[in-house]
């Protein structure tokens, strides 16, 4: 009997580490003999912990099992309560398009034969055919853009590096993935982590680097875990070597070093402060050398359009945004996970259609999307295209693609706050007016919540002074949760009296 | 609790397996917390020595990471998530009530030494909210039922 349960981090906090020793308790009680393989999740965390059974007809599903659960997996399985059927036939799983999750809650996430045998290392022996300016040219011809929010084109990011000169590049992927509502580094990490060292062994072919960083953040201790594990499983098999090897570090809890050049001097045993740019990463990054940073959903996205070609990736999506995007459908939400799709599905489709409205039952208020530095959104900008450009257009932003989905309990003042709140505390200190503007945000905002409205235009221009001040994306992004609280949620910032009344 | 000089050789081993590394304070520092549990004032100018850095450079990077903790924490751990996606499942209420059951606030650690208790900022189990660590061990839809993980 073959039964996957997944080591994914949201399946453990639901309590699949305890599934495990059951099922191994339930089996040897039993006399049968069971092979567990911890797989990544499936990205359906309304049934987590999903148990797979691997039967005749393909992998049965069973979520969210409990303890008490566990005997009936060795009974009628047709009949187990928590039966979900087979699981790649579940709407939620036919609907995607997975490309770079391809393989995420499918195979054993450090069997380097699994990855093998579901069409792993293909696009990096093909790399290994090509001149590095090949590569480059493939990579910028996809249309891939940098997932960790920013959306530069990745193409022309290894352009820079593959041809500036020096004698040690480095790779440095910034897997620093601190907002709320993502979670789509981690998923990948620990689910397949092999898919991003292949993506950073052809970043290094392309650039013509020889080492690679993985900076990952400390509040992730299984995605450190699965990926120290790969990297020395890959360096055994010879995929890492001396011409490209890897190593995993670990962030120590500073949000702001998700930021590329804060994390350069994280990663250098720095205080992770913003650098000012120029001089850019690419030509004077980690050590002052030529330096790609790239997010780890864009390096595990390179493998497959190495694979498949540049053609078949760009061929999905919408105007500017191509290929695919791991949709991460969080917060109050019925149904939520990780959902990849091509780009262009409008923001209603996501949060109505996919994620089936709030847990509450109660209706929308308002969707972040993109963070903590992204924009609410409310129901009446639903018909929003998912695309870089398209949430541009409506004052927001699609940031690694997380969405938080509130009910109409929420008070768009508190979250207002919160946002210059967060600010503040995370603020690495180098520019004054995310130092500075974030703290007297937070004062200001207190006022408008006393009743004070000749506070509300001082919060205005103070977001104002802090997008086109900041040196970074913290301070510099802070006001669009403010700015769209208070544009599309008036009443939340009107007079106290008026409630009172 | 280590004497001094049992200190000072768990550091100078820690300093040596480290040697190796391009900028290596970060690793240091986890692993000098993992050995003491906090970072040891004492150790400073021995790591700020091994690498060449000025005591305050060494204790500017301490203080800048939330991570690293100038002393000893309580017995356990706990971690609540404040970020939005917990916030729209009710993560405020249950901090609260969490606070209110242990008597202190966040950063602070119970009188009898027992629970430290400390926000994060997102485990990335935004589907699943509340999200909470207790001594490492991830907890998804947390309530205040994980104080029983802490009583003792």
């Amino acid at each position: 009997m073959k039964i996957f349960v997944p080591l994914d981090s949201v399946a453990v906090a639901l309590g699949a580490d305890a599934l495990v020793a059951a099922i191994e308790a339930e089996a040897a009680r039993r006399g049968v003999p069971v092979e567990i393989v911890r797989n990544g999740s499936r990205g359906m965390v309304w049934l987590e912990p999903l148990v797979e059974v691997v039967s005749d007809a393909g992998r049965l599903g069973f979520g969210p099992m409990t303890l008490a659960d566990v005997p009936g997996l060795f009974g009628d399985l047709g009949s187990h309560p928590k039966t979900v059927g087979l699981v790649e036939e579940l709407p939620w799983m036919k609907g995607q398009t997975r490309l770079t999750f391809a393989r995420v809650g499918v195979i054993d996430p450090l069997s380097l034969e699994d990855y093998r045998a579901h069409g792993g290392l293909v696009g990096l022996d093909r790399a290994k055919g090509m001149t590095k300016a090949q590569i480059v040219a493939e990579v910028t011809e996809s249309g891939l853009r940098g997932r960790g929010g920013a959306g530069f084109p990745t193409g022309i990011k290894w352009k820079t590096v593959s041809e500036a000169p020096g004698e040690r590049k480095y790779i440095v992927c910034n897997a620093d993935e601190g907002d709320s509502a993502t979670f789509a580094d981690r998923m990948l990490m620990e689910g397949d982590p092999f898919t991003l060292i292949e993506g950073m062994a052809i970043a290094g072919l392309a650039c013509g680097a020889t080492k690679g960083y993985v900076y990952i953040r400390s509040e992730y201790p299984v995605a450190i875990r699965v990926m120290e594990a790969a990297v020395v499983v890959a360096r055994d098999a010879g995929v890492l070597g001396p011409a490209f090897d890897m190593e995993i570090r670990v962030g120590a809890g500073a949000y702001v070093c998700g930021e590329e050049t804060s994390l350069l001097n994280s990663l250098e045993g720095k205080r992770g402060v913003v650098r000012a740019k120029p001089p850019l990463p690419a030509l004077q990054g980690f050590m002052g050398r030529p330096t790609v940073v790239n997010n780890v959903i864009s390096l595990a996205s390179v493998p497959v359009i190495m694979a498949r070609g540049a053609a078949f990736y760009k061929d999905f999506g919408l105007g500017r945004s191509r290929g695919t995007i791991p949709l991460q459908i969080a917060g109050n939400v019925k149904r939520g996970g990780l959902y990849e799709c091509a780009f262009g599905l409008t923001l209603g489709q996501i949060v109505n259609e996919i994620g089936g409205g709030t847990a509450s039952g109660r209706p929308v208020k308002a969707v972040q999307v993109g963070g903590p530095l992204g924009a609410w959104f409310p129901p009446s900008l639903f018909d929003t295209l998912f695309g870089y450009e398209e949430f541009g257009a409506k004052d927001g932003l699609i940031g690694h693609a997380g969405l938080t989905i509130a009910d109409d309990s929420t008070d768009m003042l508190q979250m207002a706050r919160f946002a210059m709140e967060f600010c503040a505390i995370e603020s690495c200190g180098k520019c004054t007016p995310c130092r500075i503007g974030a703290v007297r945000g937070v004062e200001t905002l207190d006022r408008v919540a006393r009743g004070d409205t000749a506070a509300i235009p001082l919060i205005a221009d103070l977001c104002n002074t802090m997008k086109s001040g900041s040196l970074c994306a913290l301070g510099g992004f802070t006001p669009y949760p403010v700015m769209s609280a208070l544009t599309h949620f008036p009443d939340d910032f009107a007079p106290i009296k008026e409630a009172a009344e | 609790m280590l004497d001094y000089h049992a200190q000072t050789d768990r550091i100078a081993e820690i300093l040596e397996a480290h040697s190796r590394l391009e900028g290596p304070l970060l690793p240091i520092l986890h692993a000098v917390q993992e050995a003491f549990g906090f970072v040891p004032d004492s150790a400073i100018p021995q790591i700020a020595a091994a690498l060449g850095l000025s005591k305050a450079e060494v204790h500017g990077v301490i203080s800048f990471y939330h991570d690293f903790r100038e002393k000893p924490a309580g017995r356990h751990v706990l971690k609540l998530c404040r970020a939005e996606a917990c916030q729209a499942v009710g993560a405020d209420a249950v901090a609260g009530r969490i606070k209110a059951a242990l008597g202190i606030d966040w950063h602070e650690t119970t009188p009898d030494g027992r629970v430290t208790l400390e926000p994060v900022f997102c485990l990335g189990l935004c589907a699943c909210g509340p999200a909470a660590m207790v001594d490492g061990r991830l907890v998804g839809r947390c309530d205040e039922g994980v104080l029983a993980e802490v009583a003792r």
